[in-house]
């Protein structure tokens, strides 16, 4: 059976009639069944993606098939797809059906994308190691006994394992790149506001963008191109019109590019990282492109910030879990407040309590100012910080992960040790800027190693087009 | 910045949440340890700095006022634990 690395080479095969949605969907649902054991998906929808299969099949046949014709595609779990289950792995949305479809689903749909199924992820996003869904870990693919990441862990190994060809996962403080570089592919986080959050269910929203994971640039560049845009059902979508990003994928530029100090000299980050990225810098150096180290003072500063925000603003999204309008409501009551209590503390999870009490914490009486205002101050001098910087710059380099993938277990006792796993990856978000994840080798055991790309607000085109020629030139 | 249990038992009935002794004295331990590590940020002179309170450039962003996307009254009520009719149910709360 073959093995497709990209959309391009799916239709070419179509085209030449080595291959159909068909035959291509039934091929990944018997991987999905091989490949049971990883706990990837919490629900496949078998028939439906055969049938859908055939119709996007007579489609192609008729010559009016769209733009994603030949893509079998995953959700993870925080998505509204309509008529079928969605439950962010948590036993609080027990029995839920999504009433209608997000918009970055809808336009998946109209373009003729097959969804085969939704994924695995920690509870409600909130986690780096997918070890806190309700629905079990979900395991690396190349090493079972640690984890894919989080919280798009079963994103990203559906794509890793060849159980779907893409996958949409959500990235609040990277949880599309962090899995991706665990899992050797490629995790898009867009600009914050560039894809509508509308059917996205809500964790930190001032941090919450869709994110696109894949095995290639170009496949993200058209999932981006598709989803991205104008909403009439999210206010704070941007109207910058879309770019066609599939349309200028060349680089040939000569960049100036920086690269954080700390991220190769720090003995935090692993040894083989280091020289990795290090590897990559000699090569855009030899290349022509201008490569300087920068500092960024603030570095502490931006695990704390991005809690305190992260966990205020859980604690009040997550306040509509209440037992009455959907999903899970416990036996165990006995008057109005003993029902939220009950039902609120036996349906969510243990990390994602100790979020919501963090973020209530932080916003009550007498804590505000000095948590949640301080924490909002510090993450503007974040982002005017990581502009200045980018003024100066076309692009930041920086390893996406201080380590490779982790043993399952190994930091589940200490949340602080879990929260460092998203070092480099929380700058974009506190910042709203683009940052994506490609593949940067293996360390010495065979784990993935990813390399993470930043630039400026909406500068998608360039970064897309900058990360094919890095991973054509590494 | 530390907090005592009572702080604890105050936070988790704002949240709507309860802990039995175990996941309190837990949930205890956490919070003050991830409390210190917060307190770094005092660490950052913010005078002047105003809060970042906006992530989005949109500015009142309007669409026409059109009825559309209703969810059904059923559809509403399809997936809740406890309904009538026409209403959810939830259990007395007046005397």
């Amino acid at each position: 059976m073959k093995t497709y690395n990209s959309l391009n080479e799916i239709k070419l095969d179509i085209g030449k009639g080595l291959t159909s949605c068909k035959k291509l969907t039934g091929q990944y649902l018997s991987n999905i069944k091989q490949k049971a054991h990883l706990n990837v998906f919490l629900e496949v929808y078998e028939q439906e993606a055969l049938k859908r299969a055939e119709e996007v099949d007579a489609k192609i046949a008729a010559g009016k098939a769209g733009k994603l014709a030949g893509m079998v595609i995953g959700l993870k779990d925080v998505l509204c797809h309509k008529d079928h289950g969605l439950q962010g792995s948590s036993k609080i949305l027990d029995g839920f059906v999504s009433k209608f479809n997000g918009t970055a689903i809808q336009r998946l749909i109209d373009e003729d994308a097959i969804i085969i199924g939704r994924q695995n992820c920690d509870e409600f996003a909130m986690g780096s190691s997918n070890e806190n869904s309700a629905f079990g870990n979900v395991l690396n693919e190349i090493d079972n006994t640690r984890v894919p990441g989080g919280s798009s862990g079963g994103s990203a190994v559906a794509v890793q394992a060849d159980l779907c060809l893409a996958s949409l996962g959500s990235d609040t403080g990277g949880s599309v790149r962090q899995p991706a570089a665990f899992c050797g592919i490629v995790g898009l986080k867009p600009t914050y506001s560039r894809i509508s959050r509308y059917g996205l269910i809500a964790y930190a929203s001032s941090f919450d963008t869709i994110g696109i994971i894949t095995k290639n640039v170009d496949d993200a560049a058209l999932l981006l191109e598709i989803i991205a845009g104008k909403d009439d059902y999210d206010s704070t979508v941007s109207q910058q019109p879309v770019p066609a990003y599939t349309k200028n994928l060349s680089f040939s530029k000569k960049a100036k590019i920086g690269y954080l100090k700390e991220s190769i000299e720090s003995e935090g980050v692993s040894k083989t990282i280091r020289e990795n990225t290090k590897k990559v810098i000699d090569v855009l150096i030899k290349e022509g492109h201008t490569v300087e180290p920068f500092e960024f003072p603030l570095l502490e500063y931006i695990l704390p910030a991005y809690y305190i925000l992260t966990t205020a603003e859980a604690s009040s999204n997550l306040s509509r879990y209440d037992g009455v309008k959907y999903g899970y409501r416990s036996k165990n009551t006995k008057d109005l407040e003993t029902m939220y209590k009950k039902t609120r503390s036996e349906g969510f999870g243990k990390e994602v309590k100790r979020r919501i009490m963090l973020g209530t914490f932080v916003l009550s009486a007498g804590f505000y100012d000095a948590y949640y205002t301080k924490a909002q101050k510090v993450r503007r001098l974040i982002k005017e910080e990581t502009e200045k910087i980018l003024s100066e710059y076309d692009f930041l380099v920086i390893p996406t992960t201080p380590t490779t993938a982790f043993k399952i277990g190994e930091n589940t006792s200490d949340p602080l040790a879990m929260y460092l796993a998203d070092l480099f990856t929380v700058q974009a978000n506190l910042s709203g800027i683009p940052a994506i994840s490609i593949p940067n080798g293996k360390d010495a055991q065979g784990l993935p190693i990813g390399l993470q790309i930043m630039t400026k607000a909406f500068g998608e085109q360039d970064l897309l087009a900058f990360s094919k020629y890095v991973l054509e030139k590494i | 910045m530390k907090v005592d249990k009572e702080t604890i038992r105050k936070i988790a009935h704002l949240a709507r949440l309860e802990f039995e002794e175990k996941g309190e004295e837990a949930i205890y331990h956490d919070f003050n340890k991830i409390l210190d590590w917060m307190d770094k940020l005092n660490k950052v002179n913010t005078d002047n700095v105003e809060p970042l309170i906006h992530m989005s450039a949109e500015v009142n962003v309007l669409r026409e006022d059109v009825v559309n996307n209703s969810l059904k009254h059923e559809e509403a009520l399809s997936v809740a634990p406890k309904k009538d009719s026409d209403y959810f149910r939830v259990p007395k709360f007046l005397g």
